[in-house]
């Protein structure tokens, strides 16, 4: 009991921007450390290891078409976790996450379909099927490039932030769509081989330089997100001092 | 018809080139704030928070 009232109350000290700022300055450094050493690891894992009897070299391409495509879906999941702490708890940060993960994810989601398109050419003979997989993964895409406009389009963070909650709700509907495409239809896209109830079924000699790279992609997203979370704050009080000084400045001019 | 490894290069590139753009990005980004709140506070504009604790609406 008192360990849960503990962690709400570390939960709320994050809802002050301030703090959130001086626990960003310290974090950063350190993760942006870690990202690197990892994907050192991974990368050379990556080109060291032996290619695929089948794929061939094209087996390298899984290492940063899988980890894209696990983040473009894990970005929308955070923003829709964003989105309900903008909805249920008014959470002041949470608009600010949901806003400074949208490029972030439309990012990898663009990388997640390139690569696989670049996997596709030489393995499927074609650079795209519109197979439920592909397609749902191309309108995920689009929903992010949606966000963004939509975050743009509206000046006042403060009257977008519950019309964007609404809609990245809405669209999560499309994160277990894509999960489960490749089992509900019969798509070109392969089915699961490393997240399945019984374990992966690939072998070792790929399953570890894809769990390396997806661990350094995931901390290269979280890196990137807490520190555009920041820039997002920075922004809102240059917003904010900026119309202060306006109002300053319009009543020294009416004052005598 | 492109041999393998030109596809395998081809991702890697596109992907060290996209993270580097989102690197790039929200480092710019940042410095670009940092200096407009530095230019705003030289000029004498400072939050309202930081005369009254706990008056922060964002």
């Amino acid at each position: 009991m008192s360990e849960n009232s503990l962690a709400i109350r570390k939960f709320s000290d994050l809802a002050n921007p301030t703090r959130f700022l001086a626990l960003a300055d310290r974090v950063l450094p350190w993760m942006a450390g870690l990202t690197i050493l990892l994907f050192a690891v991974g990368l050379w894992l990556s080109f060291t290891t032996e290619g695929d009897y089948q794929q061939g070299e094209t087996v390298r391409i899984m290492y940063v078409h899988v980890p894209s495509a696990w983040l473009s879906m894990m970005c929308y999941t955070v923003m829709a976790i964003s989105a309900l702490g903008t909805l249920v708890w008014r959470h002041p940060l949470a608009d600010v996450s949901a806003r400074a993960a949208a490029p972030i994810g439309a990012s990898f989601t663009f990388l997640a379909l390139v690569t696989g398109s670049l996997w596709g050419k030489p393995m499927w003979g074609t650079w795209w099927v519109w197979d439920a997989r592909l397609t749902s993964v191309f309108v995920l895409f689009l929903m992010y490039l949606g966000l963004m406009a939509l975050n743009r389009a509206m000046e006042d963070p403060a009257r977008s932030a519950r019309v964007s909650a609404v809609l990245v709700l809405v669209g999560f509907v499309n994160i277990p769509i894509i999960k489960f495409s490749v089992e509900w239809w019969n798509t070109l896209h392969q089915p699961a081989s490393v997240m399945r109830l019984d374990g992966p079924t690939i072998d070792p000699e790929f399953l570890w330089p894809l769990m390396i790279m997806a661990v350094a992609f995931t901390l290269l997203f979280f890196t990137l997100h807490i520190a555009a979370m920041r820039n997002e704050i920075w922004r809102r009080r240059v917003t904010s001092l900026r119309r202060q000084a306006a109002r300053n400045a319009g009543r020294e001019s009416l004052a005598p | 018809m492109m041999s393998h490894a030109a596809y395998v290069i081809a991702s890697y590139a596109v992907a060290c080139a996209t993270v580097a753009g989102l690197v790039f990005w929200v480092i710019g980004d940042g410095r670009a704030r940092r200096r407009e709140l530095k230019s705003l506070e030289a000029a004498g504009i400072r939050r309202r928070s930081a005369e009254a604790p706990g008056g922060e609406a964002q």
